[in-house]
């Protein structure tokens, strides 16, 4: 039985719906990156999945949410604070603003401890520290006491790893934990957390929009376009034989090696807003091997083994 | 908490900051340890010794009873402090739930709160603590609760306006998302974070409810007497304005160095703290 289980989950936001019937599953011990570009729904299958997605006045439904065999839809409110924090927890995107500025960092660790697991101060304050060390944070018990502007990027986004590390949970999800960083200390960050969750066998999800992530830490893939999932799949097949014609775009804005300057491709135009989603295909007016038939109708998500994918013509207009 | 205490060093050290801060020690010294320091007892009538101006043996002068005014004065700050800091304190703690309960769950309550609120704010404070006077009754007490009510509307629309803003904050959400329920949110993570403008209103405030209580004294509506209160020295000191000026002068100095010296070090404050924007938003 897979850890968190998602079946057709679709979010609403008053009139519209940015999320569009997406499935997947984490395995106790996985780390599946969750890949689109900014307005693909990416973060808020991060807030549906923590159940977070009141606080913006978003609605989920979905035909299952399940995680650790409990449903989640039916959850109330005093039973997702139980939940969330301790069995799973969030990595926000902007150490810079997850903190609070008035009150030390490793305080904010102790809280989470003291809060779930009953800690008494010094033996919460003890465990932080042991986690900060686990981060590589250097002279812990000092950084303990210090405020978050007395610390750098880097360091603050180690202090929100280790806040949701704090209570031992099964599933951590991370929204972009390195967006905000330094490109320096990214893979550094990136790094850190994936051990982390290796060495504890925990279930991660790590939403991202760099695929050069995504190859360094991921077990499994999950591509998202427009609020939907277009492919699914391992790491390694996903990178050597992608399907899909936006992850094969995606792969393509990867910096290579010996690349000769000025031959970085991007993807033209951008991501549809909610309000103008094209008909059919989500991803037509950008492909490069879009058809009739791609305007037309939407493609069916189809599984085949691990794999999925939802495109027309996977194998190329050629083949088609 | 090393970052507070710097903050109040960077006030006490600058010119008007440190002078204010001395002045107002020395006026909460005279309130605190007035029994000791004035030189005569503040009812001490003396009709023979009436209207004197000041001397060696009455600093100040005395009133038209032969009361010494240098000791009323020192017995008076103790009324004006208390009451000035009670009535600001209890209005703060009130605002601050009001506002912090109306800000954080919204709904009926807030829109039912800021109706009730912006009515009141529509009005002068000293209106409001007029009218509650006369529904309660004059005395120091009833002028400590109509202050308190006048000045409810500033702190609660202050700390509505902070607790919103900080609502939609990451650290907020970060926290909720690690399983923090709503008081806990509220109490540790949002409160906190409001505080520090709503204090140095309140403080601001402080001052101007020393003026209100002074003006309510004026008007009998205050301390009766024979309470010293610098507000009702002024009244009687209306008199004999032509034959003992000094009866009406010294008190008023009083209030205005107190005021004066409050708004002053609140003004430090807000430098120091690097707050003024955040003042306005109430």
């Amino acid at each position: 039985m897979p850890l968190l289980a998602v079946r057709d989950l679709s979010v609403t936001i008053g009139p519209v719906q940015p999320l569009d019937r997406l499935s997947f599953t984490i395995d106790r011990g996985e780390i599946l990156a969750v890949v689109g570009e900014s307005g693909s729904g990416k973060s808020l299958t991060a807030m549906a999945v923590m159940g977070l997605l009141p606080l913006i006045g978003g609605k989920a439904s979905a035909t299952e949410l399940s995680f650790a065999g409990q449903d989640l839809r039916s959850l109330r409110d005093r039973d997702w604070r139980a939940l969330r924090g301790r069995r799973m927890a969030l990595i926000t995107q902007n150490p810079m603003t997850s903190l609070d500025p008035i009150i030390p960092v490793g305080r904010q660790i102790d809280q989470v401890s003291i809060l779930h697991l009953g800690f008494d101060a010094p033996r919460a304050r003890a465990r932080s520290i042991e986690l900060m060390e686990q981060l590589r944070i250097p002279e812990a018990s000092a950084v303990h006491g210090q405020y978050p502007h007395q610390l750098s990027g880097g360091m603050k986004q180690r202090i929100v790893i280790a806040m949701a590390l704090a209570a031992d949970p099964e599933l951590i999800v991370a929204d972009e934990p390195t967006t905000a960083l330094d490109v320096t200390i990214q893979a550094q960050i990136i790094q850190i957390m994936v051990e982390a969750a290796r060495a504890r066998g925990l279930a991660l999800m790590l939403i991202t929009h760099d695929m050069g992530v995504v190859a360094q830490a991921a077990d499994r893939v999950a591509v998202l376009y427009a609020g939907r999932l277009v492919e699914a799949d391992r790491v390694g097949p996903i990178f050597g034989q992608p399907r899909h014609p936006y992850t094969r775009d995606l792969i393509a804005c990867i910096p290579r090696e010996g690349q000769a300057p000025g031959t970085l491709r991007g993807i033209p135009g951008s991501v549809p807003g909610v309000f103008n989603y094209p008909a059919g295909c989500r991803f037509h007016p950008r492909c490069r091997e879009a058809q009739g038939l791609c305007a037309a109708e939407v493609p069916p998500l189809r599984q085949e083994g691990p794999r999925a994918v939802a495109c027309h013509f996977p194998n190329g207009a050629a083949h088609g | 908490m090393a970052a507070n205490r710097s903050v109040l060093a960077r006030t006490l050290l600058t010119p008007r900051g440190g002078i204010a801060a001395g002045f107002l020690a020395v006026t909460v010294a005279c309130a605190l340890l007035s029994p000791w320091i004035a030189p005569y007892a503040y009812d001490l009538q003396n009709l023979s010794q009436a209207n004197r101006e000041p001397s060696a043996l009455h600093w100040l002068g005395t009133d038209e009873f032969g009361r010494d005014l240098l000791s009323r004065i020192i017995w008076g700050a103790r009324t004006s402090l208390a009451v000035g800091v009670t009535s600001i304190a209890a209005s703060v703690i009130c605002g601050m739930t009001l506002g912090a309960a109306a800000g954080y769950f919204g709904g009926a309550f807030d829109r039912a709160v800021t109706a009730v609120v912006d009515l009141t704010w529509s009005f002068p404070e000293i209106l409001i603590a007029l009218i509650f006077v006369a529904i309660i009754g004059p005395g120091l007490n009833s002028t400590a609760i109509a202050i308190a009510i006048g000045y409810l509307a500033q702190f609660t629309r202050l700390t509505r306006a902070q607790v919103m803003a900080l609502k939609t904050e990451t650290y907020v959400e970060a926290t909720i998302s690690l399983g923090a329920g709503h008081l806990y949110v509220l109490f540790r993570r949002i409160l906190p974070n409001a505080l520090t403008p709503v204090v140095v209103a309140g403080m601001l405030a402080t001052g101007d409810a020393i003026i209100l209580e002074a003006t309510l004294g004026f008007f009998g509506l205050g301390a009766q007497p024979p309470t010293p209160s610098w507000g009702a020295m002024m009244s009687s000191g209306t008199a004999q304005i032509f034959i003992a000026p000094w009866i009406i002068i010294f008190p008023g100095l009083a209030i205005a160095a107190t005021v004066i010296a409050i708004n002053q070090f609140g003004d430090a404050l807000i430098d120091a703290l690097d707050i003024r924007g955040r003042l306005r938003e109430g």
